[in-house]
């Protein structure tokens, strides 16, 4: 290969040092090696600190609990008494609490969420969009405080006097709806957090309906669907995982959910099958009962419901993160310009 | 006064694919170099290995010697955060800091590497717009104006006072007219011209006609190899290298 | 040729309108509840608030009237600030960290727990802090309540940091160290500052979420009926003093209650909006 090289030569070129102003102070490079080093050494240790955390969490349920994982075994997830005075423990009324509200907050809050979100991503007019949206984002900044007292005072005797006396008579017959209307109870757990998942489902959901790509609903536009067969074939179908993902997700929100279900639930240990009846749950048991907590037995099996709770809400989260993920990966994450 | 670069067995790769092979050449202080060739020849990559940009990027390494003055910019216990201070660059696309404002901009460097006298830096600042040819058309509101303000050509121009604030030996320039419109491009041609007073300026270009009308030295690239580094009449005129004729005369690339 | 022209169905017609008729109400049914709380918050909320519940502390024998929610403001705005101390800085570290460091497992890790830690039942942080500090002090504290906020604050930071910071072109990254800017600087002076707007919103929203937070402080700032600033000592808090008062039999007390309530969520609300703001300003935001 034939390189050619220029005539003049290099070396005489070379300009003396100094010849113009040096302005920029030549810190050793030492120096400046050491700020770099020492600043990612900062940011990967606030990193760090996140596992750091979570591992923490973990560690400090374990040790408070295991007195009663001693004790208990398995035991504690079959036992259906909570008897603190003779110190015996079991979790299943909280466990059935837990499962039961969160189910009955998911039977309504689903379909609302889907509607909302398929309304403000496929139906609603541009002008409307940043509203609704708006709208629903405040439900979630509400604290669970102020949802538990809004119950207490309006909800509870709405359901006393119209909605429980109603459920009643028309389903009665199936024994969910049956017995004295106390106001608090499952039912208004349920209701109240079902008003709470209805911003976190909806907003994850149309989050997953936009990352559906543009090309499904044409393509199905195209073959002369209408629009709302074109939002069943083109957009739910191929966001369906990820609906479900946000579902689970809500669910992971509602089991560990403490202060508006403890304020409404009622607090008994109880299982009862109607809806009406006052329940207990596991988040509930802790908020009420830690801080009284007298002996190590009884303050230990009250961690161990936290852990159960967290383990739970771990393994919740995590499909629910998997699922979500496989519907939005596609969706592009740095700008490169 | 600008410096020359003694570029010697050069090599670069991106992960396992190597994208410079053994280049050598001497770049001529206060001339424009002009470095040609078809995308992908390695022409980008070679002006970043100059400054140390080229490592930058994930998974990418150079090797060899790159002689500025006094200093080899490979050489041992060399900092890559010095060598980009000397040897200063412009780049494809206009990239103001979006946040900060004119006179922010161009005092950047500067004020970033702890320079702090404020007289001075007005001096600075000042200097290295009216060196681009950007003072009269932003004196106003140097401070009022946000950089993303501007239109492409003037960011382009903000880019190279930035550059030149630094006072550099050496300014490399990666396409800098390429995203900009005709009257843009002429006026940063005419710039690179009065810069080749004070600077080395090394230029990367796929417009031949730019290269020709900027450059007294012309470099062409291909594979990852120099082809023909010569006089900027020689190469377009009377090329030694068949490869070459065939990319001036427009038979590929 | 015969006349037929495409008809669509009716059925298919029907349907079309039907569901939009659900999802429509869906939407109404959602805001409802939205608006019966607000209303009701604002109605019952003004008629109660005056000038001694910002003033005031509880009165002294439960239920009796006068008294207001002073030790608890000021108790909030102490265990929030020790919380964004926490919070603020581990969360905008960790986010710079995947964004502009990470290469590899690790960030993925970090990424991941950060998801899982956001998901943790704010309960169960309160129990771990309950371990890790009140257990050891030996007594309640507006500083474990403040710990316990700023875990709650690290990984929505953290992730709106990150998310924040890779919207900053790469090119920006790439002038800064053109100019022989160390990359710490850089980062920090101008990736940084480039992402401002959207970094604070994310902190905004962190604090407005944890604002309301009462669980983690139940058995941690413990709640406090007297004036009290000391990090060491139980201390009052706007949400636990809601759920203690709206819990209680009295109707003064409820009243107090529904003011507190009041205040609180014009604070959030407050946060949300200035968020908006902020946020709608974008990348220019940092100009002068």
């Amino acid at each position: 290969m034939s390189v050619a090289q220029p005539q003049q030569p290099m070396g005489s070129a070379l300009n003396p040092v100094g010849e113009h102003l040096r302005v920029v102070p030549r810190r050793s490079s030492v120096v400046s090696r050491f700020a770099d080093f020492s600043f990612q050494g900062l940011v990967w240790l606030s990193a760090a600190c996140v596992l750091a955390i979570v591992a923490f969490i973990l560690m400090q349920l374990i040790k408070g609990s295991s007195l009663s994982l001693h004790q208990f075994g398995w035991k504690f997830f079959t036992g259906s008494d909570w008897d603190p005075v003779n110190g015996n423990f079991g979790s299943v009324p909280f466990v059935y609490g837990t499962l039961v509200s969160s189910l009955v907050a998911l039977v309504i809050a689903v379909p609302l969420s889907l509607g909302v979100a398929i309304f403000i991503t496929e139906m609603c007019p541009r002008s409307l969009r940043g509203i609704l949206s708006y709208l629903t984002e405040l439900l979630a900044a509400i604290p669970s405080v102020i949802y538990g007292m809004w119950a207490i005072f309006v909800l509870i005797p709405l359901l006393r006097r119209y909605i429980g006396p109603a459920l009643a008579k028309t389903f009665g017959w199936t024994g969910l709806f049956t017995g004295p209307i106390y106001g608090g109870g499952m039912l208004t757990a349920g209701i109240i957090l079902a008003i709470m998942l209805v911003p976190i489902i909806s907003s994850i959901t149309r989050e997953v309906l936009t990352a559906v790509p543009h090309q499904q609903r044409e393509a199905a536009l195209a073959l002369g669907a209408t629009r709302w067969e074109m939002i069943r074939v083109g957009v739910l179908r191929n966001a369906r995982a990820g609906i479900f993902g946000a579902i689970i997700l809500g669910l992971g929100r509602a089991l560990g959910e403490t202060m508006a279900v403890t304020m409404v639930i009622g607090n008994r240990p109880k299982i009862t099958k109607s809806l009406f009846a006052p329940a207990y749950t596991m988040a509930s048991v802790i908020a009420n009962e830690f801080s009284e907590a007298t002996d190590d037995l009884y303050l230990s099996s009250l961690i161990e419901i936290g852990l159960a709770l967290f383990i739970v809400t771990i393994i919740v989260n995590i499909l629910a993160q998997f699922l979500i993920w496989s519907v939005t990966r596609g969706t592009p994450r740095r700008a490169n310009v | 006064m600008g410096v020359g670069i003694k570029v010697e067995n050069l090599n670069a790769w991106f992960g396992k694919h190597q994208a410079l092979h053994g280049i050598n050449m001497d770049i001529l202080p206060n001339h424009a170099t002009a470095i040609i060739g078809p995308s992908g020849c390695g022409k980008s990559t070679f002006v970043r290995c100059l400054n140390r940009m080229h490592e930058t990027n994930p998974d990418a390494r150079a090797e060899g010697k790159v002689q500025v003055k006094d200093m080899n910019i490979y050489g041992e216990g060399v900092a890559p955060v010095d060598v980009r201070r000397r040897i200063g660059m412009v780049f494809q696309k206009p990239n103001p800091f979006p946040s900060m404002s004119i006179y922010d901009n161009v005092a950047a460097g500067l004020k970033l590497n702890g320079f702090r006298n404020r007289k001075k830096l007005d001096e600075i600042v000042e200097k290295s717009l009216r060196s681009s040819a950007l003072w009269d058309e932003v004196k106003d509101d140097l401070k009022k104006k946000s950089g993303a303000s501007l239109s492409g050509g003037q960011q382009q121009r903000l880019c190279i006072a930035r550059a030149l604030a630094v006072e550099p030996d050496v300014l490399l320039m990666d396409e800098p007219a390429s995203a900009l419109d005709p009257i843009s491009t002429s006026k940063i041609e005419d710039l690179i011209f009065e810069l080749k007073e004070n600077y080395t300026v090394v230029i990367v270009t796929h417009n031949m006609q730019q290269a020709a009308r900027v450059a007294e030295f012309t470099a062409f690239f291909l594979l990852g190899k120099l082809i023909e580094f010569d006089k900027t009449e020689k190469i377009f005129t009377t090329p030694t290298d068949k490869r070459t004729e065939d990319y001036i005369t427009g038979r590929f690339g | 040729m015969s006349e037929a022209t495409p008809q669509i169905q009716w059925h298919r017609r029907v349907a079309d309108k039907l569901a939009t008729a659900l999802a429509v109400i869906c939407v109404l049914l959602v805001i409802l509840p939205l608006a019966a709380v607000f209303i009701y918050l604002v109605i019952r909320g003004v008629g109660s608030l005056n000038l001694a519940f910002f003033t005031h502390i509880p009165s002294g024998s439960p239920g009796e009237p006068g008294g207001g929610m002073a030790n608890a403001i000021i108790g909030s705005v102490v265990i929030l600030l020790i919380g964004s101390v926490i919070g603020v800085p581990l969360g905008v570290g960790s986010g710079i960290y995947l964004s502009e460091y990470s290469r590899g497992q690790f960030g993925k890790v970090v990424r991941f727990t950060a998801d899982v830690l956001n998901g943790v039942p704010s309960i169960v942080i309160g129990i771990a802090v309950y371990g890790l500090l009140v257990l050891r002090q030996k007594h309640f504290s507006a500083l474990a309540g403040g710990v316990a906020l700023g875990i709650m604050m690290i990984p929505t930071i953290t992730r709106s940091t990150e998310e924040m910071l890779r919207l900053v072109p790469n090119s920006i990254r790439e002038a800064a160290l053109g100019l022989g800017i160390p990359q710490w600087r850089s980062t920090l002076s101008i990736t940084l500052r480039t992402a401002m707007s959207g970094v604070i919103t994310g902190v905004m929203l962190a604090f407005a979420r944890v604002s309301g937070e009462t669980a983690p402080l139940l058995f941690t700032a413990l709640g406090n009926s007297y004036w009290s600033t000391k990090l060491n000592q139980p201390i009052a808090a706007l949400p636990l003093q809601i759920y203690v008062y709206a819990l209680s039999p009295y109707d003064e007390w409820h009243r107090l209650a529904w003011a507190g309530a009041l205040v609180l969520i014009v604070i959030i609300v407050a946060t949300s909006a200035s968020v908006r703001w902020v946020a709608s300003r974008g990348f220019a935001g940092g100009a002068q």
